[in-house]
This record gives C-alpha cells, sequence and structure tokens, in this order.
C-alpha cells in the first residue's frame, strides 16, 4: 500500500474540519476524493503534504509513518501537490518555477524537461517569462509540470479544475489520466467537478462536512443515486 | 580626487556593503530586518577589541570577527525567524537594542566611552590610509557583489525566492524553510559584519551609538531606494542616500525626516526602487516589454 490514512483529524483552532476519515491509496490507482465546498477535501490533501498540522491519526506513506514528519522530508519521499489556484512562484520565470521542482538536482530536470514540454508546449514558449505573466489556465499547467518534474511517486492533485475554461479543463483531466494509466503515476485527485474526476478515476471517496460518507469504485459511484442526486445534479 | 570626495566614498561603499547583505536578506529571502545596524556593530567591536586589546592585526582579527558575526546572527536568526513579517520586524528591532545596551554597558567594551585608537590597516608594510583605504572598501565592495550574484544564481538563492513567493509552496517542493531562511541570515550578517570591521578602521574611534537602531532604518532605506531584490540596488541607494545629506548640508538635522519622507515617497510611487519592478529604469522591464513588442503582445 502506498498511502495509508488511518483515523485522521485535522483542526483549525477549535474548529475541527476532518473526523477521523480512513482512506487508502495503492500503487498505480487514481483516486478521487469529491465532496462540497468545505467538506475537508482540500485538507485533507494539506495534511498528506505536511503543510497542515494534523491533530489525530496516523498517515503511513510505503509503510513509514511520516504524520508528523515536515513537509519538504516528505517531498523528498515522493509526494507532490499540485496545490489549489496554481501557487506558482510569480516574480520566477517559467523555467526557475521548473527548477525549484527538481530542487537541488539539475540532472532529473534535464532528463523530465522533454516530456514536460511535450505535455504542455505552452510553458516551452514561454519559459524565459515571469509566471505572474501567465494566464491561470497556463499557470494551473506550469503547477502540474512543475509538481511532474520530480518523477513523484504520489500526486496531489488539488481543485484543478477550478477557473479553468471547461474545454482546458477536460484537457487537464485527460493528461492526468494519462499519466496514470499509460506511465503508472499515482494520483490522488480532490476535486468539486465530481463526475469528470469520477469517470478518470478506478475509486473514489465521497466526503460530507468532515466524514467520509461513501466510497467505492468510481464506476458505482457515478450511478449512485445519493451521489447522482448531490454531485451530478440528476 | 579630493580627500573630502574620497572620504564620502568610502563611507558610501561601506554602506553599501552593509546594505548588500540587507538586500540577501530582505530582498532575496524577503525576510524583514530592521536590526542590521547591530551585526555591522558586532564586526566593528570584534575587530576593534581584537586588533586594540588583543593586539592582533587587521587581518588576523578580521576572520575571527566574522566568525563571531556569523555565530551571534546564527543564534539570533534560529528564533527570530520563526515569526514573520511584522513579528520578525519587531524582534529584529529587538536585536538592535539588546546589542547596542550590550555594547553601552559592558565597561570592557568601553562603555558609552566606545573604543579608540583602533589601528590603521597595513598591508605588507604600507599604511592604508585614505585613498589606499578607499580602494580596499572597493575591493571589499566587489567580493561582496560577486557573492551577492552567485548566490542569486546558486540552488540557495533560488530556494529563497521561492520563500519569499510561497513558503508553503516551496516547502512542499523539498526546500527547508528554516534552512533557507537562516543560511540567507547568516550571509546577510556576515557582509554586515564586514562593513562594521572596515568602519572601525575608517574612523578608529567606535561606540554604540554608531550602530543604533536610525542605522538599521538608513540601511533598509537604502535597500529600498536602491530596489529590493535588485543587484545594483543597494550600491545605487548607498550612493543616492550618501550623497543627498552632503548636498543638503545645512540641513543634516532633518536627515532621519528626509528619510522617512523618501522612502514614503518611494513606497507610494516607485514600490520596486530605482532599479526594480515597474519603473523606467529597470533594465529587466525594459528587455520584458521589447519582447512582447515584438511578439505583438498577444497573449493566449
Amino acid at each position: 500500500m502506498l498511502l495509508e490514512v488511518r483515523d485522521l483529524s485535522v483542526s483549525y483552532g477549535d474548529i475541527e474540519a476532518v473526523h477521523g476519515i480512513n482512506f487508502n491509496v495503492e500503487k498505480g490507482e487514481l483516486i478521487s476524493i469529491i465532496g462540497a465546498n468545505g467538506a475537508g477535501k482540500s485538507t485533507t490533501l494539506r495534511a498528506i503534504m505536511g503543510v497542515q498540522e494534523v491533530r489525530s491519526g496516523r498517515i503511513t506513506f510505503e509503510g513509514m509513518d511520516i504524520t508528523h514528519m515536515p513537509a519538504h522530508k516528505r517531498a523528498r519521499l515522493g509526494i507532490r501537490i499540485v496545490p489549489e489556484r496554481a501557487r506558482c512562484f510569480p516574480q520566477l520565470t517559467v523555467f526557475e518555477n521548473l527548477q525549484m521542482g527538481v530542487y537541488g538536482e539539475q540532472a532529473a530536470l534535464k532528463k523530465e524537461l522533454d516530456g514536460i514540454y511535450e505535455l504542455f508546449p505552452v510553458l516551452r514558449e514561454r519559459s524565459g517569462q515571469y509566471a505572474n505573466t501567465l494566464s491561470g489556465g497556463e499557470q494551473q499547467q506550469l503547477a502540474i509540470a512543475r509538481a511532474l518534474v520530480s518523477s513523484p511517486k504520489l500526486l496531489l492533485v488539488d481543485e484543478v479544475s477550478m477557473g479553468l475554461m471547461p474545454k482546458l479543463a477536460a484537457q487537464v483531466f485527460e493528461v492526468l489520466r494519462a499519466l496514470n494509466k499509460d506511465k503508472g503515476l499515482t494520483i490522488l485527485l480532490v476535486e468539486q467537478n465530481a463526475l469528470s474526476s469520477l469517470k478518470i478515476s478506478d475509486r473514489g471517496y465521497v466526503l460530507e462536512t468532515g466524514n467520509i460518507e461513501i466510497e467505492g469504485l468510481s464506476s458505482d459511484l457515478i450511478n449512485d443515486s445519493r451521489v447522482r442526486e448531490a454531485y451530478l445534479g440528476s | 580626487m579630493s580627500i573630502y570626495m574620497i572620504n564620502v566614498a568610502t563611507q558610501i561603499i561601506i554602506q553599501a556593503i552593509a546594505a548588500c547583505g540587507l538586500n540577501i536578506i530582505v530582498g532575496h529571502a524577503g525576510q524583514i530586518s530592521l536590526g542590521h545596524a547591530a551585526f555591522v556593530g558586532i564586526g566593528a567591536y570584534s575587530n576593534a577589541m581584537l586588533t586594540t586589546v588583543g593586539g592582533l592585526t587587521f587581518w588576523q582579527a578580521m576572520p575571527i570577527s566574522l566568525l563571531i558575526v556569523g555565530l551571534v546572527g546564527l543564534l539570533c536568526g534560529l528564533p527570530s525567524l520563526r515569526v514573520r513579517e511584522d513579528f520578525l520586524a519587531i524582534t529584529t528591532i529587538g536585536i538592535n537594542f539588546i546589542v547596542v545596551a550590550i555594547f553601552q554597558y559592558t565597561p570592557a567594551l568601553g562603555g558609552a566611552l566606545g573604543i579608540g585608537g583602533i589601528p590603521n590597516v597595513e598591508l605588507f608594510g604600507f599604511v592604508l590610509k585614505a585613498r589606499p583605504f578607499f580602494w580596499l572598501c572597493f575591493s571589499c565592495l566587489v567580493l561582496v557583489l560577486a557573492i551577492s550574484l552567485f548566490f542569486t544564481k546558486s540552488w540557495l538563492g533560488l530556494s529563497c525566492f521561492a520563500i519569499r513567493e510561497e513558503e508553503t509552496a516551496a516547502s512542499s517542493m523539498g526546500v527547508s524553510p528554516v534552512r533557507a531562511k537562516l543560511s540567507a541570515f547568516v550571509l546577510g550578517t556576515l557582509m554586515a559584519g564586514l562593513a562594521g570591521i572596515l568602519y572601525a578602521h575608517y574612523m578608529k574611534f567606535i561606540s554604540a551609538d554608531s550602530f543604533s537602531f536610525p542605522f538599521s532604518v538608513t540601511l533598509l532605506s537604502i535597500t529600498v531606494v536602491g530596489g529590493l531584490g535588485t543587484f545594483w540596488g543597494p550600491v545605487v541607494g548607498a550612493v543616492v542616500l550618501g550623497i543627498l545629506p552632503e548636498v543638503f548640508r545645512p540641513l543634516v538635522d532633518y536627515r532621519m525626516f528626509l528619510y522617512a519622507a523618501l522612502l514614503l515617497m518611494m513606497i507610494r510611487f516607485l514600490p520596486g526602487g530605482l532599479l526594480g519592478g515597474s519603473d523606467l529604469l529597470s533594465v529587466k522591464n525594459l528587455r520584458k516589454r521589447k519582447a512582447s513588442a515584438t511578439k505583438g503582445g498577444d497573449k493566449s
């Protein structure tokens, strides 16, 4: 098992956002966590990355307890996040942003760069530009590329479709699907866009106000009446 | 050049060296520091003590003084870099006041009388005064600028920029925020220490007052006016703020007032400083504008 989350609780001050959830991710899987605003999806991802403190519970990565490991050490273990709203480094160029992705390992960047540019041709065109001159969609692509250059073992993707035009969002989902199916990349996807993310994923979890309410194969979830009613609008 | 001009130029260069250090801490790593003068002071006092009481030469004392400054910088940086922004500003002001108080109330450090009789710098039997001393300071500035340039091109520099822009994102990419900030802080304080060492042997007499809070504000003004995070910013800032008081000699009592006014004007009209951001002098901007002009300014 690549990632195992047991009884995870996360709180902001006195307010508990995630109440003891359990889930796991196997190597090579693409997992969706869907849910409404404020359900605790992003909080869960941030806790796995280590940028949000955990109140109780345990997170294990490749059999190693990482619950209290600082974020930069988890990054070196091979966990990478595509954060909500991209979070590119605005005053660094596109290329420097990608360099940050492989922090300290120039050789890795050289090896991966061509593949990345093939995936996102616009980044090659704009490699010398400052990230804050990119459009929202381009920044989102840059954020994904920045996470991918390090060849992560587990890719966490937070609300990647947010603020993207539908066509671009569809492209991004297609890229994620291809990375998973063709390259075997393990992906944990957190999305409000339930249908798109369930369509490309193997299994899914439905998070509601900090609890996992429903879990199962994505193909079953798409047909589940409760999911349909609450998230798919029919 | 007349002796008067050499004196002004030497002072400008010493301030530029200290400002280069502050530029690394504030400009590159994005950690506000309002106590930079303290580290100039520690450099100055260390070398003054080692050469007067310790009987060492300038060159023997310098590495020891730098070591002391670096260690104190590390000790001060460890707790203070855990806080951010306003709190960091207050903490660094605190460091400044504590260090000045130690200079002032420790009899061994000369107390309120300061330390006098600091020897001249000698090199191969020649006494470096006036013009030769200016060239010594100038070489130090070149060295400091070279280190700054190397820093900005290094992985450490890149990680500091990343921390400045998006600390959380940077940490999720394998950058240890504490280590990056601390490295920048220590590198910056070492440059301040070097400026202090030169200052002590230039003035031949030092006292706690010279390194008090207003000097930290001056150094920050230099860095902001020149352009935070730019290569030439600290030098340009030091030249502008060094020459202004000489030109406006009659207004010398209002120097701090002028600095404050200048700082506010910069923040209002040129937030990137003379060399940074969105202004006409910015070379980077010019290049970017040219590039977008040739592209026809298209953006998909």
